[in-house]
């Protein structure tokens, strides 16, 4: 493929999936890492009977969010809130809260 | 001490030394002009408070913030129902500021902001003082609106609203106390929009809940503005006929026009005059008075439009709004955990933009609201709004979110454990 091909295949890309075509958010995973902070505690560092998040293993949050969102794992509320976000938003805030000191 | 308790110091001890880390890396390199900008932030309730400790924190100390907060402490509205019960007094409802200066660097500021001028980016505030600003954050909260008959000493002393967390809770408090069994506490509801949807609701059952042991020949007389219970009304509706039974009584379409203090009277623009022993009168309001006065307020002369994506008033630059006072978008509610939403993602784009980084294009807030139908049985309503390119405002996500089935002493765990959660993730 020349550079003329790669450039239509990325001008194509941006028109497809705009999304995808832009340079990735480096501060998205911690921005929607925040909206769990009301309960969970800033950082994932919970203060209350609520779990703290810091730390915990990316699988383990991403199992528990699908598990709440399937409707598979009993919650009062996690099963609402779990079906909000997207699969992709799930990776990303599990993935910080993975990466965040307990 | 307790494992929790042992957690919190190590928590609290934590964000001090990173606190104090981005404080010390802006001292070390002051001289290259190292701070990357200067935020005053108006109104320390739950969107300025919360917007001051994550500016702080996510530029990593660079931006400078100080907080403009007249108050000595942060009262919370939410919780503050149950003082009114009786289950809980002021004293746990209140939080200190010092979390903000101590962990974070905030420059607390105890005075009130009278004056903005927007055009040369100044707050003056009371004592005299001119506080530059490159970016504003505006958390008034609420003001309220005239009422016919509301303006004399003697209504303001008598008729309360307690809409405010603080001295009117407590007060109300007392009138309840003193109130003799079989008398009538009436609460009065403007129409929608208002602050905290489900706040009255649960406040009536709070009332109930204290008359059902102490004053059990006494009532709770809802009076609404609005043709329905506007939030939770199913869950509200059945703790009125069941625990409640007999106890609270619910008009709706009772939009009120003016009150007659001396006896303690309602008008109503087509329903007949009440009277009440105990009046707590909640006024129709509009973004706090600060906002009109830099003129940010856009849409029917009482909230304030924003770009959804920063924040931004859409009509004066620099200024950022949170809160209850903001044009909300649709199906958002006007509640502590959505103007502790609002701030993070305005932090993020403030921080972003001092920092010349591109603002986020997805922003994503959520609600949980918390009611209690007793001291300890609770309900929720919970919702998760994704931004919405389009249309440029967040909706919420169809099929997220939802309601509790019942009230349960479990989710009232969930509403303390909440409580100390975001007490926390504002102000600590």
């Amino acid at each position: 493929m020349d550079s003329r091909h790669i450039a239509f295949a990325a001008a194509l890309a941006a028109v497809t999936a705009p999304a995808l075509a832009q340079a990735p958010d480096p501060n998205l995973g911690r921005n929607l890492a925040a909206t769990c902070a009301n309960c969970h505690g800033t950082n994932g560092v919970s203060q209350g009977v609520v779990a703290s998040l810091a730390g915990v293993p990316k699988a383990d949050i991403v199992d528990k969010m699908n598990a709440f969102r399937d409707g598979k794992r009993p919650a009062t509320i996690m099963h609402q809130l779990a079906k909000g976000y997207t699969p992709e938003q799930v990776e990303l805030v599990a993935a910080w809260f993975a990466a965040q000191k307990r | 001490m307790s494992m929790q308790r042992r957690d919190f110091l190590k928590a609290v001890g934590a964000a001090g030394a990173a606190g104090a880390a981005g404080a010390m890396a802006g001292c070390a390199s002051m001289p290259g002009g190292a701070s990357a900008g200067k935020v005053v932030v108006v109104g320390g309730g739950y969107g300025g408070a919360t917007a001051a400790k994550y500016i702080r924190m996510w530029s990593g100390g660079r931006v400078d913030v100080t907080l403009v907060e007249p108050n000595e402490s942060f009262v919370s509205c939410p919780l503050s129902n149950l003082v009114l019960g009786g289950s809980k007094t002021i004293a746990d409802v209140t939080v200190p500021y010092s979390g903000l200066v101590k962990n974070h660097g905030v420059n607390l500021v105890r005075d009130i902001a009278t004056a903005i001028d927007t055009e040369k980016r100044v707050v003056r505030v009371a004592s005299g003082a001119s506080l530059p600003y490159d970016r504003l954050v505006l958390s008034p909260g609420i003001d309220f609106m005239s009422v016919a008959g509301m303006n004399s000493v003697e209504a303001m002393d008598n008729i309360l609203h307690a809409w405010k967390a603080g001295p009117q809770t407590v007060a109300l408090r007392r009138q309840l106390e003193a109130m003799p069994d079989g008398g009538v506490y009436a609460i009065v509801i403007p129409v929608a929009p208002y602050r905290c949807p489900p706040g009255p609701y649960e406040r009536a059952c709070q009332v109930a809940w204290y008359f059902k042991r102490a004053k059990p020949k006494s009532k709770v007389l809802i009076l609404d503005g609005n043709p329905d219970v506007t939030s939770k009304a199913g869950l509200f509706k059945k703790a009125w006929s069941e625990d409640y039974k007999g106890l609270v009584e619910y008009r709706n379409n009772h939009v009120a026009t003016g009150v007659d203090a001396k006896t303690k009277t309602v008008k109503f623009e087509t329903a007949d005059d009440v009277r009440a022993d105990v009046l707590n009168f909640i006024p129709p309001q509009s973004a706090g008075d600060i906002a009109r006065q830099a003129g940010v307020i856009t849409a029917n002369n009482r909230w304030c439009e924003v770009d959804f994506l920063t924040f931004e008033s859409v009509k004066v630059k620099n200024v950022h709004v949170l809160g209850d006072a903001i044009q909300i978008a649709p199906a958002m509610p006007k509640s502590g955990h959505m103007a502790n939403q609002h701030a993070k993602v305005a932090a993020a784009a403030i921080v972003s933009i001092l920092t010349g980084q591109p603002v986020s294009a997805t922003p994503v807030v959520t609600n949980t609201c918390y009611s209690f139908i007793t001291d300890k049985d609770v309900v929720h309503v919970a919702s998760v709004h994704q931004f919405d390119k389009d249309k440029k405002t967040f909706l919420a996500v169809p099929g997220a979110g939802g309601l509790s089935p019942t009230w349960t002493p479990l989710e009232g765990e969930y509403a303390f454990s909440w409580a100390k959660n975001i007490w926390a993730d504002t102000l600590a």
